[in-house]
């Protein structure tokens, strides 16, 4: 089955179909739980305080809600531990304590399992709150403490790029584990963590929405102590190439609806695109294309563009732009009606080939020497001037692939 | 009594505007001077949205002395906020109310923008339609100009005529000097360090809507252009010799904005 050929640009060693029919079993399953929702959430949260592995009471603290629990076959693998060893401080004991492994040796080092293991069972997230501070009073099992958050972290950041940890990170996404985009617009849709940087200590989580392309700050102050580093730059942008058919700008109460695979065939077959097609001609736009550069035309930033954007009105009055306090920022929140427009290839290769015409600017200035020559008032040909000159490249393509014809 | 009423203390609960203000989930409002609400002509029309209008304004401007049972004094009450409620929004696009909710702007009141790039930019209140009962309470964001929803629950059953849907812009008018910086720096989805084709065509895209606006500004002497902006104009200017345009362009003239 290769009826995506414009999937191409996924990464490397990543199989389209394979993830579809995993994702579709993993969908249904998740319907289910995701009626359960939150509650079920809160309950485990006590509950896992009881367990004993260091992981699920790492995820299940207060502002750790976030994290995906990492395997410990993901951590045991040395390969995925690359490096870290030179990051982290301690490196050997947060290991040993991530993955709950009794310190041998040292009779000071035996002794310290107990009261760990004690303050776990107490839920001591004010505790883990001071270790992660540097505390010194704490003592040694402090910094073990915060080497360990700091080492999980860094494993988490790789983890949730491999595929039990995008599938784990699916079924949050799913239940809506990381809120819903603040943006009015937005219509209340799921978002992604993501950090700004891949370096740790730099920057706390922020939060990614597929629906705007934009980040925000996580609306929970607790939030605000997660590093954006445990998330990483990549992972909202793999999971959008990952996860290629769900609806991104379902609101957060609904689970999404699958975009059906026929919506998503290039808008070369024609049965395939006409469905889509029905609402995109008789709004007066060209055929648009059911993929666009490796996405779904309808994940393509689907909260941006003409009727989702914000417009400044004062007693139902657009405010001009040429005001001082008008609209200075619609292209952040803007979107074409016409898909085409983005498809920058097909564009360049008809204008290569002629299909997109040239047009000399030899006519346009000859009017405006002709206007400022003959005709009295200055206005007429100022105008024409402004408009035809307005768009860099105000260039509309006819059905991108077909012949153009000259309308 | 001017300085008396100001104060937001509960314990003054024997002014009703005071304990209505200072209560909590009431934080967006401010409190309408006495002199307003006493002016019949500032309530025109409000006779018909609120129900025992007469009461509903003697309780709001303490002069309420109307014996009757606790269902129907809670009824009074419900109109009282909703009339104030809606006075509110006339209010605040007045100077007086102007100055007042720029105080409660400038002291973050009303929250700051969730978006990370407008780094707490403070937020204004803003209603999406100036009828009741149809929006709850939004922020305006001066500088993406984009609205919100407010954080806490409290705030979002509020509703949005209270504030109507034109305030945050007729406060940049009167007060241009406050208008925010803004600011074309932005998000761009990133894995391992590569641009998102899909959403890289968009900035672009995007990118250009900006130029384009600028341009127009620019040249309806709107802004003043910077210097290298200046310098790509003329640059620009000249490619124009190679610029490519649809066929139906000439007719059809589809202007993007």
């Amino acid at each position: 089955m290769t009826d995506h050929p414009t999937f191409s640009n996924d990464p490397p060693g990543h199989n389209d179909n394979y993830e579809e029919d995993e994702e579709e079993e993993l969908s249904e399953a998740e319907e289910e739980e995701d009626v359960e929702g939150e509650e079920e959430e809160e309950e485990d949260d006590e509950e896992s305080l009881v367990s004993e592995s260091w992981i699920s009471n790492f995820c299940s603290v207060i502002g750790h809600e976030y994290f995906a629990e990492v395997t410990e076959e993901f951590i045991e693998d040395d390969f995925n531990l690359t490096g870290l060893s030179a990051i982290v401080p301690m490196y050997k004991e947060a290991l040993e304590m991530i993955l709950d492994v009794e310190p041998d040796g040292a009779s000071d080092e035996a002794s310290e399992g107990d009261p760990e293991s004690d303050a776990y069972n107490n839920g001591a997230a004010a505790r883990k709150k001071a270790a992660r501070m540097g505390a010194g009073g704490a003592g040694n099992i402090a910094l073990i403490e915060s080497s360990a958050e700091l080492l999980y972290g860094l494993v988490h950041q790789r983890y949730i790029l491999s595929r039990p940890g995008m599938q784990q990170m699916y079924e949050k996404y799913i239940a809506a584990h990381f809120g819903h985009c603040p943006r009015v617009f937005c219509n209340n849709a799921r978002v992604l963590p993501c950090g700004s940087t891949d370096t740790p200590n730099m920057d706390t989580v922020k939060l990614f929405c597929p629906c705007c392309l934009d980040i925000y700050t996580p609306p929970n102050s607790r939030f605000q102590q997660v590093d954006g580093a445990f998330f990483g730059t990549s992972f909202a942008s793999l999971f959008l190439m990952t996860f290629t058919d769900i609806d991104y700008s379902a609101p957060s109460h609904k689970t999404p609806a699958q975009i059906p695979p026929t919506a998503r065939k290039a808008s070369g077959s024609s049965t395939a695109a006409a469905a889509s097609n029905a609402a995109a001609t008789s709004s007066g736009l060209p055929p648009q294309p059911g993929t666009l550069n490796g996405f779904a035309t309808q994940n393509i930033a689907p909260g941006l563009g003409t009727g989702k954007q914000y417009e400044m009105k004062i007693y139902g009055f657009k405010v001009s732009e040429r005001s001082k306090s008008g609209p200075r920022m619609k292209w952040l929140r803007t979107r074409p009606d016409d898909m085409n427009q983005l498809d920058e290839m097909t564009r360049a290769e008809m204008r290569r080939t002629g299909r997109l015409r040239r047009k000399k600017k030899g006519q346009s200035s000859a009017k405006d020497e002709d206007g400022m020559d003959v005709s009295p008032g200055p206005q007429e040909p100022l105008e024409q001037r402004r408009v035809i000159k307005k768009p860099v490249r105000r260039i509309r393509a006819d059905e991108p692939g077909g012949p153009t014809t000259a309308r | 009594m001017e300085e008396f009423n100001s104060e937001t203390d509960s314990d003054y609960s024997s002014y009703w505007r005071d304990w209505f203000i200072s209560s909590r989930g009431h934080e967006y409002f401010c409190e309408i001077d006495e002199e307003y609400l006493t002016d019949r002509f500032n309530l025109t029309g409000l006779n018909t949205e609120v129900q025992y209008y007469q009461y509903a304004l003697d309780l709001v401007t303490d002069v309420f002395d109307f014996e009757c049972n606790d269902d129907m004094r809670e009824q009074i009450e419900k109109s009282a906020r909703h009339l104030y409620g809606l006075v509110h929004a006339r209010y605040i696009i007045t100077t007086r109310g102007l100055q007042k909710m720029l105080e409660k702007y400038k002291k973050y009141d009303f929250g700051r923008c969730p978006r990370v790039l407008c780094a707490g930019q403070p937020l204004l209140p803003i209603g999406l339609s100036d009828l009741p009962n149809v929006k709850s309470v939004k922020l305006y964001c001066g500088r993406c100009e984009d609205v919100y929803v407010p954080k806490s629950s409290r705030h979002a059953v509020i509703d949005g005529a209270y504030f109507g849907a034109s305030f945050p812009h007729i406060l940049f008018q009167v007060y241009p000097q406050l208008i925010p910086q803004k600011n074309t720096e932005r998000y761009t989805p990133r894995c391992f360090g590569f641009k998102v084709h899909a959403s890289a065509a968009l900035l672009r895209w995007q990118e250009q809507q900006r130029v384009a606006q600028r341009r127009r500004l620019i040249e309806a002497e709107v802004e003043l252009p910077t210097p290298e902006e200046a310098e790509r104009m003329q640059d620009s200017e000249d490619d124009e010799e190679e610029e490519i345009v649809d066929s139906i362009d000439v007719d059809g003239d589809k202007v993007e904005w």
